[in-house]
Formats: structure tokens, sequence, C-alpha cells
């Protein structure tokens, strides 16, 4: 089903058909535009195109400040806040602790300050930053994109190169517009193949992730192409390249195509008129040239992938919902056996039980993985008609405030909540629940999110990944299901 | 930042593969103000129960480890989230060194911001050091930034390991260098490259 093999690293071969000029990929094109200077130890100055910022920047503002610096180039930030805002109202006073409201507000007040356009609670265009900025075109094919948080690979599924940084490094994006990089090596993932009824994008990067493993792209830009890659929609791919982070991945990336282009526009911050055709005709020779080399190749056939589930606290603990939960007496290495035997003690599972036997607690249904509007409609379709199981506490949260009001258009709230989901506002919400929104201690919880970590979705919370839509199917059933039981019956 | 030379310290195993920074630091602790001793919420949950207790399962709290101002963890050590508050946590307790086969890449990067060193080292010699502190807790770490060696010097087994790092990387931590002080030195030329820049 998958292969892996290093690709000679010797370029000429492939580059005799291009005469002159050695085959580059998507992200080198990027790379070597983005590049200031190049420092003796291999270390590469880069331009910031666009800098994103969410409600956990107060300690980078603050780091500025101390210095005496103000951010440099005010106009290539955005800021919107989601980690501490509630999803029960649109007020930061419902936010009781002072702290974390604090954090909240410090983002409002410092954007104001620095001039940094700033979405917040009142705005029609707040929510995950991640999902804010491809929907309003601030994320944009040919972009080097940085943003303090380590999900921001989600933005390379536009055809852009973007990843993750620390608090230090935002302060130092903000003061110069600028950021050391070592460059990265490249993997590009080949998918084949059509993936079948009730499989999503969120099975195929689980798929992915189980597959290389949890550190399989550390220190790679992944290239996701292939025709089954071609045929997915952009918020397939932008659910893809999210979760590139989860494989250890420093970016994900597609490479800008029709579909990225149809996604783009119209959109608010994206190019309008003849600047527009411009910009098509410039993005367009961003994809990786035919022969461009990649340090690794992955392929993979998605006609293959069954509906996926994780059982442990990696994101590459995951397995078809058919499965059941392994053994660690099956495990290759002692390392391996004490990590799943804790695993197992705390998900509260056993050797051997059906994954279809595990009953649950809460259904999640949001994060910048899975919050867009195809999300929210897959996870209609299998809730539609139907009741949540008694005993389930069901979520859903719109990964943005637009989001929100095209479902309601839709319908889907209330497709929702006749089925006694709790419809909510915008914002992160359970997937980390730093705003308050948690997994109490020992519930288990079904969930379109992206980590697994103990105690992600509060102290003691046992989280299982998967697709809003086998979220749905699960909150219906009471227990892990597999989605396409309920899809058949219809 | 605070430079780093040299350092011979107890080492903390922490035995498990893809230890990620949600165990270093748990989400809840984000919003706290770094003159805060983060030092206090670090392994958190690890540490303690629910209640409050001290959890006598946890190696931190072995009275032997308490002094550690070294970790070796496993494979992909800091992977997941890119909160800067796992390195602070760390730093704070008086972490100097983390040494693992591979570590996340952003965690590393903001180590590097904090004065905390990060040695990769192949995994068969890692978990040596693991089986090795395990059996005798309390026993030391010596690295040399220097020279780019780590070795065991009470455990007898009279290995040195050389660790590879950035040379730009390694005068930062030598001298105790901000990397934002450099930058700014270098605004000409960003301003040169801002006047040629199209997109
Ligand atoms: S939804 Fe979850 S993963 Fe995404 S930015 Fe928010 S907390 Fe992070």
């Amino acid at each position: 089903m998958l292969l892996q093999r290093m690709v000679m690293p010797n370029r000429m071969n492939s580059s005799r058909e291009i005469a002159n000029s050695v085959p580059q990929t998507l992200f080198e094109k990027i790379w070597q535009r983005h590049a200031i200077l190049t420092r003796a130890d291999g270390q590469t100055l880069l331009y910031v195109d666009s800098h994103f910022l969410q409600d956990g920047s107060a300690p980078a503002f603050e780091l500025l400040r101390q210095r005496g610096l103000k951010p440099r180039v005010p106009h290539r930030a955005f800021a919107t806040p989601d980690h501490y805002v509630p999803t029960n109202s649109r007020d930061l006073a419902a936010i009781a602790d002072p702290e974390k409201r604090a954090m909240a507000e410090a983002l409002r007040d410092d954007s104001a300050a620095a001039g940094i356009a700033f979405f917040g609670l009142d705005d029609a265009r707040q929510g995950i930053v991640h999902v804010v900025a491809p929907e309003q075109g601030l994320s944009q094919p040919g972009m080097l994109i940085v943003c303090g948080d380590s999900h921001t690979s989600t933005h390379g599924a536009l055809g852009a190169l973007a990843f993750g940084i620390g608090a230090t490094e935002v302060a130092h994006v903000l003061a110069t517009q600028t950021l050391w990089q070592r460059k990265p090596k490249t993997l590009r993932v080949l998918l084949a193949g059509m993936h079948r009824s009730g499989v999503s994008a969120k099975d195929i990067i689980l798929t992915i992730i189980a597959r290389i493993g949890a550190s399989g792209a550390t220190g790679h830009a992944v290239e996701y192409a292939g025709p089954a890659l071609a045929s997915l929609s952009m918020e397939a791919r932008l659910t893809i390249c999210n979760m590139t982070i989860e494989a250890g991945g420093r970016a994900g990336m597609v490479a800008p195509d029709a579909t990225t282009f149809a996604y783009l526009k119209g959109r608010p911050f994206a190019p309008q008129g003849a600047a527009w055709d411009r910009a098509v005709a410039r993005w367009r020779d961003l994809a990786s040239d035919p022969g461009a080399a990649f340090d690794r190749e992955v392929m993979l056939d998605v006609g293959e992938i069954a509906p996926m589930v994780t059982w442990g606290n990696s994101p590459e603990d995951a397995l078809a919902i058919t499965a059941r939960v392994p053994d660690p007496a099956t495990a290759p290495s002692a390392e391996r056996r004490e990590a799943m035997l804790r695993a197992i003690r705390y998900m509260g599972l056993e050797p051997g039980q059906a994954l279809t036997d595990l009953k649950i607690d809460r259904a999640f249904i949001g994060s910048c993985t899975n919050g867009r509007i195809e999300d929210l409609e897959s996870a209609a379709a299998v809730a539609r008609g139907r009741k949540v199981a008694p005993g389930v506490e069901a979520w859903v949260v719109p990964g943005s405030t637009p989001v929100k009001r095209e479902a309601e258009a839709r319908g889907l709230d209330t497709v929702f909540k006749e089925a006694g989901f709790q419809w909510r506002e915008a914002g992160c919400s359970m997937c980390l629940g730093t705003n308050g929104d948690v997994v109490a201690a020992g519930q288990r919880c079904a969930s379109s999110t992206n980590r697994n970590f103990v105690g992600r979705q509060g102290v003691g919370s046992r989280t299982h990944l998967m697709s809003p839509a086998m979220v749905a199917a699960a909150a219906i059933s009471g227990r892990l299901t597999d989605v396409r039981d309920l899809l058949t019956d219809r | 930042m605070e430079p780093f030379t040299s350092l011979r310290a107890v080492a903390l195993p922490i035995a498990q593969p893809n230890f990620d920074t949600d165990q270093i630091l748990p989400a809840r602790f984000l919003q706290k103000p770094r003159a805060l001793d983060f030092g206090e919420f670090l392994f958190r949950d690890l540490r303690y129960r629910a209640d409050g207790s001290e959890n006598p399962d946890f190696v931190l709290n072995q009275p032997a480890y308490k002094p550690a101002r070294i970790v070796i963890g496993e494979a992909n050590f800091g992977c997941g989230s890119s909160r800067e508050h796992a390195v602070w946590a760390l730093h704070d307790y008086g972490i100097r060194a983390v040494i693992a086969p591979g570590m996340g890449d952003i965690f590393m990067s903001n180590a590097a911001k904090n004065g905390l060193l990060t040695i990769v080292l192949p995994a068969a010699a890692v978990t040596r050091m693991i089986e090795a502190t395990l059996a005798a807790p309390g026993l030391e770490i010596a690295v040399d930034l220097e020279a780019q060696t780590v070795a065991m010097p009470g455990s007898g087994d009279g290995l040195q390991h050389r660790f590879e790092i950035d040379s730009y990387r390694k005068k930062c931590l030598l001298g105790g260098l901000d990397e934002l002080d450099y930058t700014l030195t270098q605004l000409e030329g960003i301003e040169a490259f801002e006047r040629g820049y199209t997109g």
C-alpha cells in the first residue's frame, strides 16, 4: 500500500529535459524568492509576507516592549482571537478567568496600538486563525506565512510555505518582518487511486501519519501531489496540510491549481480585476517542475483507506474503524510495548477489544482541522433525522463566524439542534480546552480535532481522533462507529 | 540569554517516545505571566495527582533526580504544540540541556532562543544513557559545548559522544547572544530586499 524510497540526490539525470535550469520544487521556488541572505552556518534570513496572530501572542508583544521595539510592518500582520474565546457568548467579559480574559484583551489592545488588522469577537470575520485566513483570501499561493501556532502548516494547502513558530520568533518577525530558518528537506507524498465513500481527507492524513509515524516528516517540507490529491477540494487539502505537523512536518503544501484559484477568486483579500489575472499567471509557475528532485517520496493508494480512528495518545496510533485495540504483546520493541501499555491504560482500553465497542461520553465537531463548511455538511449528512444517543453530550463548534453563518443559511444548525447537538460560537473550544470547554477526567470523546495527547482536551480526557462524519456517527450510536453503516441505511 | 559552556549534572530520564509539549507544560498554564516561575508547571500532570499530591511514580519525584539539569528523552521529544512555555518550564526548573534521538523542529528552535541546548544523538546511545540513569538514579552527564561532546563520567562505560550543532547557534549559546540583536544589525539588507520585492 505504501512505498517509501530515497530519491536519487543526483539531479542531473532528471534535469536534462529542461535546458539550463535545475528543476525546482514548489518549496524551493518559494524559499528562494524569500531568501534575503544566508549565513555561513547555513541559516537563511527569510522575508515574511503574512504574519497571523491569535490570542496567545501576548508574550511576544511583551518581548517587543521590553526591548523598546514596535511591529515594523504592521500591514503584513492579521489578528483574530480563538484560543480563549467563549463559545456560548460573544462577549470577552464572559471569560471568567481574569488571566485568560487578559490574553484575549491583550491581542485586541496590542493590535490596535500597532495598527494591525484585528477581527474581534464583534467582527463577522472572527474565528480560528487557520480557518479565517484562507477564508478571507489572506493565505495565497507563493506566500511565506508564519504564525505562533504549530498548525500554521494548514495554509500550505493554497500553495504557500507556511509554518508555526514560537513566541521569541513571533517577536522577531514583528520586529523585523523576517525569520532565520535552516532549509528543511523535501518529502513528496503522492496520492493515487479513488477514495471510497465514507472516507475523507481526515482518514487520508491519519493513514499517512500512521504509516510514516509522528516524526516521519520531521525536518521536512511536505508536498502532497498525485491524481487523488488533484481531485480533492480546497477544504480537504486544508485538513491534510493542517495535520502535517502531527507527522512532524515543518510545512505541508499543495501546488496551486484550478481548485485553488476557484476557491480564492473573489475573497476579500484576494487580488481583484487585472491584478487577479496577473496573480494567477504568476501562481501557475509555482508548481514543482517536472523532474524536480525530492529528498524522499512516499506513495499511498487512497482507494485502500477505510474510515480511521485513533486509539492511543499519539496521532500515529490510528487504525481503521474495523480494527481492534492492538495487543502490546505483539509490539516490535520493548519501548513500543511500554508506550502501548501506557496508552491502553490511560485510554481505558483492553487489548483485542473491537474499536466499535468503545462507548463515548462526548462528541466534538470543530477545530482548525475540521471546522469548515464541508466538514459540517458531512457531519450533518449523518446526523440528519437522527438523535444523539442518550448519555452523550455532543457539540458543534464552527471554525469561524462566517462558517457558522453559512451553515445557518444552509439549515445545518437546525439539523444538528434537532439531533440533540449543541450549536455554539466559533473558536478553538474543546480542541485544547484553554477557554474552559473541556472533557472531564475519564470521559471518552470522539473528536474531529488533531491531537489525542494525554490531557489534551482536559486533565484525564480520552480523545479519539476521527473525521467529522465519524464523530457524528459516534454521537448517534453512542460508541465508535463505522460511518459507512449509517450512510448505507439511507 | 544565559551563556552555556559546559555542564556536569544529574540527568533525568524521560523514557517515553513522542513526549509532546502538552506533557512538558499543560495548556491550562499558557496564560500565566512569564514573570512566574514556570518550573512549577513543568510536567505538572505527571508530577502531581488530581488531588494535588506528588505522584511518587514519576521520575522527577524520586529524590535522586530532583537536582537534574539535563533531560534525556526518547524519539520525537517535544513534538506537538509550538508553545515556548514548554522551554520556559524546563529552563525555569533549571534544565540546561535536552538529549534525545530526535526532537520536534519548533521545540528545538524555541530551546535555542532560551539558552537550552538540544543534543541529538543516535538512538542506541540515548537508550544506553536512559538505561544507565534508570539503573543508577542521580547519575551525572557531562556536556561540553565547545568540544561538542557528551559523556557519562560516573557510569564506567568510558564512552564519549560527539554531537553536531549549527556554528551560529553554538556561538549564541556560548556567548549568551541574542539572535534579534544580530538581525537588527542587518536592517539595511532587509530594506534593500523590500525595495526590490514584488511579492
Ligand atoms: S483549533 Fe486546536 S489545533 Fe487549531 S489552532 Fe485552535 S487549539 Fe490549535
